[in-house]
């Protein structure tokens, strides 16, 4: 085994605090979508960059897991590079870029373009778990608009958005509904990626650390993104196709390439346009 | 004690000698000067020059030595030197596009013309106390410096080539000076500027954070972020053409945020901005974000939240303020007292009476 940080656990976190976690992660897989309160740590990078996640990924991850991080889908951004050699550094564990070689996906604003297989477990970080509070800031009124299913606010913002502008103006963090019953975020992942949240074969795990909550997406779950009969969901597209592998399904980034209006598009997902030139 | 008028006096000079005694502390330990505080405390010279709202890391240094490291009183120190200076002329506007780019990256894009350049920064190390740090490290090997990057045009002026950003606000209006004329409301952009660029750190960054968390939320991507040492320049009357008098640098957050649009104007994103004094990007951040949430007012947007309430941002915003009308509670204040015991002790009587004649 690689040698870890001295004077640290393994994944850093205490066996105390990763069963007060994995309580919590069990709870959240009972009752898919429900936001789980639990004891989040203080966890030596800040607040807002992924320790919700972090936490998840500490408590579940094991010798022989193969850990992946992206952030924007690439697994070469600054973020990403940091939590991976975060988790290389206190737990030892081998680190892939493939998609199709890791156990754990720990990621934030996407989900890999190549198809999740069963075992495999996402874990997104997540800024802010309550669909409901840029329509009630209050956490004492969102706990009683969840627990009555009371979710009619979130339409008529919908349908205020329709009004103004023609259509709804949500597109990344779009709300869903998961299991029939509990409406949830599912973190900034852009709209074009929540179709691949239904009914996935693989766990999917959300932590958010400075907001406290974990909930979770069990595997082969029925997740339906919030619309209206006459206003049907629908996703982003491109005009283009990407730049180094030509395709045109993947969610692509738009690339400044001088300051006259030059511009080209690449995958988001790094490993999925690799696989795809290489 | 210190009501005593007449011994206070001697109090308040022990109580100052006691003070620089402790400001020393151990004399067999060498004493801190001003330049190891200038280089080796670069982020708190930085901050107490914001606030102090006086770009000069020297004086910065020395405010901190004297207040013991207390940022607050250091910031106050220093502002109340800057009120003895002249004001000897204005300069132009600083352009942060031309100039050395310590530090530039945009949220929004994943590369922009110019460079992602991360510089010196805390963000991605791992919080974990460098003992290694306290024993004394050897000093730290010179790292490779790319080339400074030369032009790297703004991010929100590409976006506004298409118009997909609103316009910068148009420059040509003197803005006023709010050391010299104190506020009014509502306040312009310039004067609200001003004064979130002196205020204190903390407030911005707790009212900045209640936009993110749904009290007045503006959906922000952090467009640009940059630390870029710029040529400050006047116009002397006699000459009529500018003239360079120094490089300052600074940190400048151009946030993107939630699009407008109306029956007359495309829908298109809107800005705040935050520009402060050299390395400090998180209170620049925060005040891009509090900028934002202030025009709500201008884009006709509900007023429902603290960070969009005016008043109530701008006239809790400077920490000399503050921080010394909470500490005058630690004045004498017997003289109403008294009145207030005098009133209570009647009132007391009387509801005595009124309970008494009752039963």
């Amino acid at each position: 085994m690689t040698q870890t940080l001295a004077g640290y656990n393994f994944a850093y976190l205490d066996e105390q605090t990763k069963r007060m976690i994995r309580r919590a992660i069990l709870k959240a897989v009972a009752i898919p979508g429900y936001q789980v309160p639990f004891g989040s740590r203080e966890m030596p990078l800040p607040y807002g960059w992924g320790t919700g996640g972090i936490q998840v990924t500490a408590s579940i991850i094991g010798r022989a897991d193969v850990l992946k991080v992206i952030d924007q889908g690439a697994d070469d951004t600054t973020n990403a590079i940091s939590i991976r050699r975060f988790f290389a550094r206190t737990a030892g564990v081998a680190t892939t870029e493939r998609t199709v070689e890791a156990t754990i996906i720990q990621t934030r604003h996407r989900i890999p373009e190549t198809p999740l297989r069963a075992g495999q477990i996402m874990v997104y970080q997540v800024p802010i778990p309550e669909p409901l509070r840029w329509l009630e800031p209050r956490e004492t009124e969102t706990r009683t608009m969840h627990a009555l299913s009371e979710y009619g606010a979130m339409h008529v913002r919908f349908y205020e958005d329709i009004a103004h502008h023609g259509r709804i103006t949500t597109t990344y963090d779009y709300p869903v509904i998961v299991n029939d019953r509990y409406l949830m975020r599912p973190s900034p992942i852009p709209k074009f990626d929540n179709q691949k949240l239904d009914m996935s074969p693989a766990l999917q795990l959300f932590g958010a650390g400075r907001e406290k909550r974990i909930y979770a997406v069990p595997p082969f779950t029925k997740v339906k993104s919030l619309d209206f009969h006459d206003h049907p969901f629908s996703v982003e597209s491109w005009d283009a196709a990407c730049s180094l592998c030509g395709s045109t399904t993947s969610y692509l980034d738009e690339v400044l390439t001088d300051d006259q209006g030059g511009r080209m598009f690449v995958c988001s997902d790094t490993d999925y346009c690799r696989s795809r030139t290489s | 004690m210190y009501v005593a008028v007449k011994g206070g006096e001697k109090a308040i000079d022990a109580a100052h000698a006691l003070l620089a005694r402790e400001r020393r502390g151990d004399p067999a330990v060498p004493a801190l000067d001003l330049t190891q505080i200038a280089q080796q405390l670069g982020r708190a010279v930085d901050r107490v020059m914001t606030e102090g709202s006086i770009y000069d890391p020297e004086l910065a240094a020395l405010a901190i030595k004297q207040a013991m490291g207390d940022l607050v009183e250091a910031i106050f120190l220093l502002r109340a030197y800057r009120t003895t200076l002249p004001r000897l002329a204005a300069s132009q506007p600083v352009e942060t596009d031309r100039g050395l780019v310590r530090r530039r990256i945009s949220a929004v894009f994943k590369d922009v013309p110019g460079g992602q350049v991360l510089g010196s920064t805390f963000d991605y190390t791992h919080r974990l106390l460098d003992f290694a740090l306290a024993a004394g490290t050897p000093l730290p090997d010179p790292v490779a410096t790319s080339e400074p990057i030369g032009a790297a045009p703004r991010v929100a002026d590409m976006l506004g080539r298409d118009g997909l950003i609103e316009p910068p606000p148009p420059g040509d209006a003197v803005p006023g000076d709010l050391t010299r004329q104190p506020i009014d409301f509502p306040a312009d952009r310039a004067l609200r500027l001003q004064n979130l660029a002196r205020g204190d750190e903390g407030w911005l960054l707790a009212l900045g954070y209640s936009t993110q968390r749904g009290y007045a939320r503006n959906h922000p991507f952090a467009g640009e972020i940059r630390i870029v040492d710029v040529a400050v320049e006047i116009v002397p009357e006699e000459l009529g053409f500018p003239v360079e008098i120094g490089e300052i640098t600074v940190s400048e957050c151009d946030m993107v945020n939630q699009f407008g649009g109306s029956a007359t104007a495309a829908p298109a994103f809107t800005r705040g901005y935050g520009l402060v004094f050299g390395q400090s990007e998180r209170k620049a951040m925060a005040m891009a974000l509090v900028d934002r949430a202030l025009r709500a007012r201008e884009l006709g947007e509900p007023i429902a939240a603290p960070a969009q309430d005016e008043e109530f941002v701008l006239s809790h915003s400077d920490n000399v303020e503050a921080s010394g009308f909470v500490q005058h509670l630690k004045l004498p204040h017997h003289v109403d007292f008294q009145s207030e015991l005098d009133l209570l002790r009647r009132l007391r009587a009387e509801h005595d009476q009124r309970k008494t004649a009752a039963e």
